[in-house]
């Protein structure tokens, strides 16, 4: 399967972007865009069309909640699906991350399957 | 310190291993670190903040994390290199991520700092605490690294 989307990956580890672009490549995934944390994503995301946020949380500059906030707060972006994969599993951390508008939640270490399946639910 | 601490530690190491490299990690047997050198060739560091205070590092020998990083990226790593070292960053932020959410459920609720990680032979490792430390040693196929875990109330 292909699938013809731009994806911003923003994560401030390298090798985590690496593993996650890897696993997008091996579902069918093939157009992405990389960014080391919420301020240069922003700036990016001005930049370029991006049909999809797959963000860490902890960061540093601006972490992926900061980062969730301000593209769900703006009008030009807000629409963009955007998905937490993060090693912040605990209740209280996922419940901010839903009430600033996350529309879906992964906890590191993750397979495929696990991507794959919060993937076609936020792409539908 | 509370043992209830060292199995989320344990569990957590096996777990985040299997999935992200498919490598099984065997469990030895725990003792006292009486001092502050490695055992390993590369060592993630974390401190733990939060309603116990303490700081945990998984130590890699070389062989052990270049066979877990090139399952990782699905391409044989043969150097210890900053790939190397940030994948052993990533690794043990998962662990700490996933022991913490075990450690919720004992009613312990903790922050993690951003990992550092140190590569060398012999480099030291400092934890936040006084208190005694535990080291987990861990086998695998290709070599061994150990972690370490202090925690005080």
């Amino acid at each position: 399967m292909e699938f013809n989307i731009t994806i911003l990956i923003v994560d401030d580890f390298e090798s985590m972007r690496r593993i996650v672009k890897g696993t997008l490549k091996s579902i069918g995934f093939s157009n992405f865009i990389e960014a080391e944390d919420g301020v240069i994503a922003m700036k990016k995301l001005e930049k370029e069309k991006v049909d999809l946020i797959i963000s860490d949380w902890i960061m540093p500059n601006m972490n992926g909640l900061d980062f969730l906030k301000a593209v769900k707060g703006n009008d030009k972006f807000k629409h963009i699906p955007f998905i937490m994969v993060t090693a912040e599993g605990q209740k209280g951390n996922v419940l901010e991350a839903i009430n600033a508008g996350v529309n879906n939640y992964i906890v590191k270490p993750f397979t495929t399957e696990t991507l794959r399946a919060k993937l076609q639910k936020v792409l539908g | 310190m509370d043992v209830r601490y060292i199995n989320p530690f344990i569990e957590s190491t096996v777990h985040v291993l299997k999935t992200m490299s498919s490598i099984t990690a065997r469990v030895g047997k725990p003792y006292l670190k009486k001092n502050e050198v490695a055992t390993g060739d590369v060592s993630g560091i974390i401190g733990l903040i939060g309603d116990v205070k303490g700081s945990i590092s998984v130590s890699f020998k070389e062989e052990c994390i270049l066979s877990i990083v090139s399952n990782m990226f699905g391409e044989t790593m043969t150097v210890l290199n900053d790939e190397v070292k940030d994948a052993a960053g990533e690794i043990s932020n998962m662990i700490s991520g996933q022991a913490r959410q075990k450690l919720e459920i004992i009613g312990r609720n903790l922050k993690a700092s951003i990992p550092i990680v140190i590569m060398g032979k012999d480099h030291t490792i400092s934890h936040i605490t006084k208190d005694k430390i535990i080291a987990i040693p861990f086998m695998t196929d290709n070599g061994e690294f150990t972690i370490e875990v202090s925690f005080e109330e």
